[in-house]
This record gives structure tokens, C-alpha cells and sequence, in this order.
């Protein structure tokens, strides 16, 4: 009774929480994209999934199943270790829940001379659990005690590999238990076997169950007598073997119960069998509950992220299932940290020490975001930076063990942000090229919008007079926090002499009719500015963000100028001093 | 001849028949390549926003080459710009290599500055020679005029890339001479294709793109060569893009370079990639002649 209230209860949360999951899949909404609401997110959904399930593409959704979803080969690709850990948690795990959690269900059906306590199920449960075991261990190893490079622990992790290590433990302990325990040999004698417990060829049954079974029994006196046992043999042939293997084969709960031998027979006295089938139910029943609000989702998130992205055309990015594909690839992320190990922007985090530069922390975080809709200012910094320090390399998306379309993500969240935050100095950077090749086909409009309210404000800055602080000969590069970092290139505008050479041959001055207008300033007077001490007027310049970096003006100066790499050092002491400063 | 393959964020992501075509030309070299997956970003986009990570990045690959004791061959002229910036940097400031090697060594790592980094092109130039290639060359091209567009960061500045002359560069010239094509004189060779600026300004990255494209057109060019995948973006993508907008455009087909020297070695388009440009350059095969 209290077993059926507890599972169902859990389970109605379990399902009412995917329902809710599911739900925020077609109603949550971050990316650029248009049209997000509800009714229309989910009719689109319904179409796309009929259009695929009526067509050819069916073939590779069952071909994902079978190799992505069952196989794990993606995982495989990764890493062996990584594969066998998962493989022996996912087989061994599932294993339990058909074979043990569910046995009036599956097993007793496709066996009908099915006991718990007979071989081969006694013996394969234990086989299971251990297998579930091995496969932590390589987790907690993994993770805890030798962390693999950049891989990143959030409490998640931790709650998802507590469960599953409470789930099998507390079996563990609960068979161990029921086997040193005299209160259930004596339920086995009374009612399975038919026998007065009182009677005395039942001491010598126990006898040989205390030998053999690791029963902890006060009544029997070790060393027992051979000819006790010979009769404990005969009467356990007679009466138990039919639906009882040995313990042994059960060899962890046999091994719980002689390590519990000393204790065993107080813990049977406060009735510990059931307190620990409370506690084993009781754990399961909460990684039940708690499934679709923890890392454990991923059971049900990844097998569809996978063979959704089996038959997902990898190149569109505006089509209607978009969204509602990418809200739900954040639940499928698994925290694995595969796609931190092949970053492209990995010495940018090392330098930088923003963590949403990483892809598995960026999905962490745009998970928050998807749910709360709201982040503070440092976050919102944070995760900005972090979508702009990427070089859409795409590299995340090809190891993403969970299939993950990962560039589709940064790119349709970056705009998002853009198109809410429109004056950066990042937009301004060659990060942006992507976004030039326009693989999101945003509107003219709206594409251009942020790229000219950023302009305009450098040019507004410039006009006025604060940029005009007059200082002493400047290094541009020095690193404010870091003595000694210098290159040697970041002076040399003292040596100019104002032959306009750099303005002369500069491809961006020769584009356009009134120069100064639009760059504010040419590559000679940056030099003069410097060399006057105006350093927030060089920095200020609108031809720093103009620059092709083609090198003309700095290969071609008669005194060495390094006219081209100084403007590099000029945009990054913008960075550098801004206030949305995270560097 | 072993390099290291070099193959930055762009080639794998966005342009792939790049390395298809690198790849099966050195084959018929017998230029073997290892790539280490380990590679990440050169530090050609950090270095707008903080110059000490883009020498970070760039030491990072360049360290990870060390370690396999072979030189690198990098396909991208923007990429071995930098890689090539950052190992004079870094081989001048030792304050600066010290700081960086502390952050290396986190991961094993220690750049030493013993690493020879070539561009593609040189390997192809000096390493294997004219002659080699030559024997190589089964077909030529006839009335095939080329456009050679150099690649500001490998060409300047000169004296840190060593990649050809900067006033008159000739290597890409004489590696497009022998595949029977002319390599047509014009004065924007050496000037920048635009595509540091787009994302950023793009009616100024699209109008250095036209201008270098019309001088080449103008010229007589039939095909502007590239080896660098921001140029080949840049008149690939962009220019189609604009050639979508813009029905009176008049696009100039780029084709990389080893897809120009391999079809003359007998090597399949398809392998070259050819068909996967978005501004169709298939007429490129019709210049092929067996006569000579």
C-alpha cells in the first residue's frame, strides 16, 4: 500500500515533469528567431515530426536508435574509457530496472519459474549492480579524483552520481541485510518451507544456513557439528533449494551480510530489514521524481536530441523547428565537457578565466537563462563575452556526444544578445565575421542596426572632449595589472616624422571621398596624437575599427612604424579599460 | 618531406574543400601530413581584443608542434600571419614567453622557439621545388589567365612572415605559371581581399572586395587564385551573396590554388572539391588541353 502511494506518486511527478519539460521545448524562447509562440511552435512541431516519420528519413532514425542511442558510438568516438563507464552505468542500470524494479512486469512474464532468489537472476543482479559500480567509479574517477582537462563539476554531477550510488548501495546493503537476518530465515522456514521454527532439525537448517548463507543466528554455536550439518544439508535440499541459490552467487549481498555478521543481530532486532528496503525504495522513488529537474533528464533528452539531429538538415538554421529544437538540446547536454577538451577558444579561456567561454558552462548558463529569463549584470557580461570569444570553429558540434547542434546555439543566442545589447566594442572585432557571412539570414535591418549604432557611438565619443585628456608619452600596451609586458612594437610611433606615407597607401582612407568624417582620424594623425600624449583620442578613433589590418601602411613607413600593430594595441586598451570590462 | 598540418578554425568549419585539395595534391607529392587534434585557435581574432591571449593561443600550437619535432604547414594565410607574428614576439620577450610557458606547462606544454612554420604555398615552392612540381604536372592549362591574390598577412610585414617579397611578390606567380595558365599582371594583388572587415563594415569590406575584383576582372582575368580560406570565403560566400542581392554584379570565380595545380595533375574535381563552391568555377576544367 505505502509502496504503491510512494511509486505512484513519484512517477506523477516524474511525468508531469516531462510534460512540463516537454512544454518549455515549444514555449521557451532566447534565440533571434521569430514567431515564438505557443500554438505555432507546437503545430510546426506535430508537422515536422509526421513529415519525418512518413518519409525515408525514418531509416536513419532507426539507425541513430541503434547506434547513437543504444550503442552510444558517439561516446565511443571520444573516448574508450568515457565509453565503457557509460555503457557499463546505461546496461547495467537499465538492466536492474527491467529485470529487478520491474520483475512482476517483465521478468515474471518472460519467466515464469522466476524467483528473486534463484539463479540466474540472483546471481545477474548482483552482476548488474556491480557493473553499475565499476561504471561510477570510472565517473567519480574521472570527475573527482584525477579531473579530466577542463572538465567543469556543478552540483548537478554530484546529485546524479549520489543517486545512482545510493540506488545500488542501499540494494546492497538491503540483500546483505535480509540475508544475516534470522527474522527472514524464519519467514522462509514458516511460510516457504513449511517448517516449525521451533522444531529442532530447523537449528540444524539454520546451522547450515550460518555456514553456508551467512545467516548471523544467536542460537547456533560456531563451530558447528558435521553430522549438524550433514542433516542442515539434507533438510535444505529437501525444502529450500527449489527456490533458493546459494548466497554466494549473490556474492556482494553474501559479502554485505559476513561484514554485517558482527552487528547483524542487534540491526535484525530494530527490524533493519525494513527500515533499509524503506530507504533503498525511497532513494529510487526520489531519482524518479527528481528525473526531469536533474541531470538524469538526459535519459530522456539525449535519445532525442541524437536522432533529431540524425535527420536535421545540419545546415539550416532558420527553419520552424529551430527553437524548439535548441531549448530542448540544452537539456540533453550531459555535462560532459567533451566539447571544453576541442574548443578552439581554449587559450582564451585560460587567459581570460571567464568561464561561459567554455561551451559546456556557456549551456549551463543559457539553461538559467532559458528557465528564469534572467541573469545579473556580471552574467549577462560573462555570458556575452562568452558567446563573443568564439571562433565558430564548429568543432563542439562535431564531438558533442549528445549530438548537440552547438554552433546553431551560440550563433542564434549571440544575436539574440547583440540585437538586445547593440553598443559593444565586441561586434566590432573579427569575431563578427561569421555573423558577416550571415548564416542566419537576419533581416537587412535588424543586421545592420547594431553594427551602426556601435560605430556611432565610437564616433560620439569622439567628438567629445573627455577623449581629449592630455598625458604623458604613453606605452599603449602596457597591461595595466601586468609589469612588463611590453612588446617592443608599441612605442615606435616616436620615431614618426609625418611623411603621411601610412595615410597615403591606407586601402580604407582611399575608400572614401571626406576620410576624416567617417575614421575620425587618419593612420598619421594616431601616430601624432600618440606622440602628443592623446591617448584617449587615438583610442577613441573610429579608424581603429576600420582597420583591414592589410599591413600597407606599416610595411611601407620609411622610420618603422609599427603603425598596424599599434592599432591592434589601441583597440585592445578598449577592451581593456572599458567598463564592460571582464579581461 | 613530414609537416604538420596546420588547419585553423575556418577550413574544417567552412571551407573543407580546401584541405581536400591540399590533401590530395600532397598525396601525389608524397608529402606526408599528421594533424594533431589538439589544435585550436591561432589567435588571429583574440588579437582584437587582448594581444596576450592571442600570443597565448598561437604558443600553445606552436608548442604542440614543437613537441612533434616536424615543421608546420599552415593552410591559412591569416593563421600563419599570426602563428608567424606571435614566434617573433615571443622569441624577443622572454618576460612574456616565461608568463606563457607557466601557462602552458599546466597542459605539458613549453614552446621553445625551435619550429620552423611554412605556408602552404612555400612548402609547395621552395620545399618541393619547381621542378618536381613540374614532372607532377600531367596536363596544362591553355588561354587560362589567373589573377594571383597574395594575401596581405602572409605578405606583410615581410621581414616577420618571410613569405615573399612585399613590393614584387613572384611565388605564387610561378606556381601558377606552371600549370600552363598565365598569371596576369594587375595592381591590387597584393592589396586585402576585405574580409577583416566584414561582419564589422561591410559596405567598406564589399567595396575593397570590388575593387580588387574588378582591377583583376579589367585585367583579363578568367579566375582569381587563393590560398587562404578568408580570402576564399570572401569571394566565395560574400561575393555570391552579393551576387544574389544584385543581378547586375559581376562575380569573378575563385578557385584555391591546390585545386588549380591538382586538376593539371590528373586529379578527379570532385575530390577537389570544385563542385562545392558557391560561385560556379566548373568552366575551370575546359581549359585543360592534352595537346603539348
Amino acid at each position: 500500500m505505502i509502496f504503491d502511494i510512494l511509486f505512484y506518486s513519484s512517477l506523477s511527478i516524474c511525468i508531469i515533469g516531462i510534460c512540463y519539460k516537454a512544454f518549455a521545448w515549444t514555449t521557451k524562447s532566447i534565440g533571434c528567431q521569430k514567431d515564438p509562440n505557443f500554438p505555432h511552435r507546437f503545430s510546426d512541431l506535430i508537422k515536422g515530426l509526421f513529415s519525418t516519420l512518413f518519409s525515408l528519413k525514418v531509416f536513419f532514425l532507426v539507425q541513430s536508435f541503434f547506434i547513437d542511442v543504444m550503442f552510444q558510438g558517439r561516446i565511443l568516438r571520444t573516448s574508450m574509457l568515457r565509453w565503457v563507464m557509460h555503457f557499463l552505468i546505461f546496461t547495467g542500470f537499465l538492466a536492474l530496472v527491467l529485470m529487478h524494479a520491474f520483475d512482476s512486469v517483465f521478468t515474471e512474464n518472460f519467466f515464469p519459474y522466476y524467483y528473486s532468489t534463484v539463479n540466474p537472476f540472483f546471481f545477474l543482479r548482483n552482476l548488474f549492480a556491480l557493473m553499475v559500480l565499476a561504471g561510477l567509479g570510472i565517473a567519480i574517477y574521472r570527475r573527482y579524483y584525477k579531473p579530466a582537462f577542463r572538465l567543469k563539476n556543478a552540483g548537478a554531477d554530484l546529485f546524479a552520481v549520489l543517486i545512482i550510488l545510493s540506488i545500488i548501495l542501499s540494494g546492497i546493503l538491503l540483500e546483505g541485510m535480509k540475508m544475516a537476518s534470522v527474522s527472514e530465515f524464519t519467514v522462509m522456514v514458516e511460510d516457504y518451507a513449511g517448517l516449525d521454527y521451533e522444531d529442532e532439525d530447523t537449528l540444524a537448517l539454520e546451522s547450515y544456513w550460518v555456514k553456508e548463507f551467512a545467516l548471523t543466528s544467536a542460537r547456533v554455536n560456531l563451530p558447528v557439528d558435521k553430522e549438524v550439518l550433514v542433516l542442515g544439508l539434507e533438510l535444505h535440499e529437501n525444502n529450500c533449494v527449489d527456490c533458493h541459490s546459494p548466497n554466494k552467487s549473490a556474492f556482494m549481498g553474501y559479502a554485505t551480510a559476513r561484514l554485517l555478521s558482527p552487528v547483524a543481530i542487534f540491526l535484525d532486532k530494530i527490524n533493519s530489514v525494513s527500515i533499509l528496503y524503506y530507504v533503498h525504495i525511497l532513494v529510487c522513488f526520489t531519482g524518479l521524481a527528481l528525473l526531469p529537474f536533474s541531470k538524469m533528464f538526459h535519459i530522456v533528452a539525449t535519445p532525442i536530441s541524437l536522432m533529431t539531429n540524425a535527420v536535421y538538415d545540419k545546415n539550416s538554421l532558420e527553419g520552424e523547428n529551430d527553437l524548439t529544437r535548441q531549448i530542448m538540446e540544452l537539456d540533453a547536454c550531459t555535462h560532459c565537457s567533451t566539447c571544453n577538451l576541442n574548443c578552439s577558444a581554449g587559450m582564451m579561456y585560460e587567459s581570460v578565466k571567464n568561464d561561459y567561454i567554455l561551451p559546456s558552462e556557456k549551456i549551463q548558463i543559457l539553461k538559467k537563462a532559458v528557465s528564469k529569463d534572467s541573469l545579473s549584470t556580471e552574467e549577462y557580461k560573462a555570458l556575452f563575452q562568452g558567446l563573443y570569444l568564439c571562433t565558430n570553429c564548429d568543432r563542439c558540434t562535431v564531438v558533442c556526444p549528445s549530438g548537440i547542434n552547438l554552433k546553431s546555439l551560440w550563433l542564434s543566442f549571440r544575436e539574440n544578445f547583440i540585437q538586445k545589447n547593440p553598443e559593444d566594442h565586441f561586434i566590432l572585432s573579427t569575431f563578427s565575421f561569421v555573423r558577416g557571412l550571415n548564416p542566419l539570414t537576419i533581416e537587412k535591418h535588424a543586421y545592420n542596426k547594431p553594427l551602426a549604432k556601435s560605430f556611432d557611438k565610437v564616433v560620439q565619443n569622439f567628438k567629445e572632449p573627455e577623449s581629449l585628456t592630455f598625458g604623458t608619452m604613453p606605452k599603449i600596451s602596457d597591461h595595466t595589472n601586468e609589469p612588463g609586458y611590453d612588446l617592443p612594437c608599441s612605442d615606435t610611433f616616436v620615431h614618426c616624422f609625418g611623411c603621411q606615407n601610412c595615410s597615403t597607401i591606407c586601402p580604407v582612407v582611399a575608400s572614401y571621398p571626406e576620410p576624416e568624417e567617417v575614421l575620425t582620424l587618419l593612420p598619421h594623425q594616431i601616430m601624432y596624437s600618440l606622440g602628443l600624449g592623446f591617448v584617449g583620442m587615438a583610442k577613441g578613433s573610429a579608424m581603429i575599427w576600420n582597420c583591414l589590418s592589410c599591413y600597407l601602411c606599416q610595411e611601407h613607413c620609411p622610420q618603422n612604424v609599427a603603425v598596424c600593430d599599434i592599432l591592434f594595441q589601441l583597440k585592445n586598451k578598449t577592451f581593456l579599460n572599458s567598463e564592460d570590462k571582464i579581461l | 618531406m613530414n609537416y604538420t598540418l596546420f588547419l585553423g578554425c575556418n577550413i574544417p568549419a567552412r571551407v573543407q574543400q580546401y584541405h581536400d585539395a591540399a590533401k590530395a595534391v600532397c598525396e601525389k607529392l608524397d608529402i606526408s601530413l599528421t594533424q594533431i587534434k589538439e589544435f585550436m585557435c591561432c589567435g588571429y581574432p583574440v588579437r582584437n581584443i587582448d594581444e596576450f591571449t592571442f600570443l597565448l593561443s598561437a604558443a600553445k600550437n606552436l608548442a604542440l608542434a614543437e613537441q612533434r619535432q616536424s615543421d608546420l604547414m599552415v593552410l591559412c594565410k591569416c593563421c600563419y600571419g599570426t602563428l608567424k607574428m606571435a614566434e617573433y614576439h615571443l622569441r624577443r620577450n622572454p618576460r612574456v614567453l616565461e608568463k606563457i610557458n607557466l601557462i602552458l606547462a599546466k597542459e605539458g606544454l613549453l614552446f621553445k622557439g625551435n619550429i620552423i612554420i611554412k605556408h602552404f604555398l612555400s612548402v609547395l615552392h621552395e620545399d618541393v621545388g619547381l621542378e618536381r612540381l613540374k614532372a607532377a604536372v600531367k596536363v596544362k592549362y591553355k588561354k587560362l589567365k589567373i589573377a594571383a591574390s597574395v594575401g596581405c598577412h602572409a605578405l606583410r610585414p615581410a621581414r616577420i612572415t618571410g613569405f615573399d617579397s612585399p613590393v614584387s611578390p613572384t611565388l605564387l606567380d610561378d606556381l601558377v605559371k606552371l600549370t600552363g595558365a598565365k598569371s596576369i599582371d594587375w595592381s591590387k594583388k597584393s592589396e586585402c581581399c576585405g574580409a577583416p572587415l566584414l561582419g564589422i563594415n561591410d559596405a567598406l569590406s564589399k567595396s575593397i572586395m570590388e575593387k580588387k575584383l574588378s582591377n583583376a576582372r579589367e585585367s583579363g582575368a578568367d579566375f582569381i587564385a587563393v590560398a587562404c580560406p578568408y580570402s576564399f570565403l570572401q569571394f566565395d560566400t560574400f561575393q555570391s551573396k552579393l551576387a544574389k542581392e544584385d543581378t547586375n554584379f559581376q562575380t569573378l570565380g575563385p578557385v584555391l590554388y591546390p585545386q588549380l595545380l591538382g586538376l593539371t595533375m590528373g586529379i578527379d574535381s570532385n575530390t577537389l572539391g570544385i563542385d562545392r563552391h558557391q560561385i560556379n568555377i566548373q568552366l575551370l576544367e575546359s581549359y585543360l588541353s592534352r595537346e603539348n
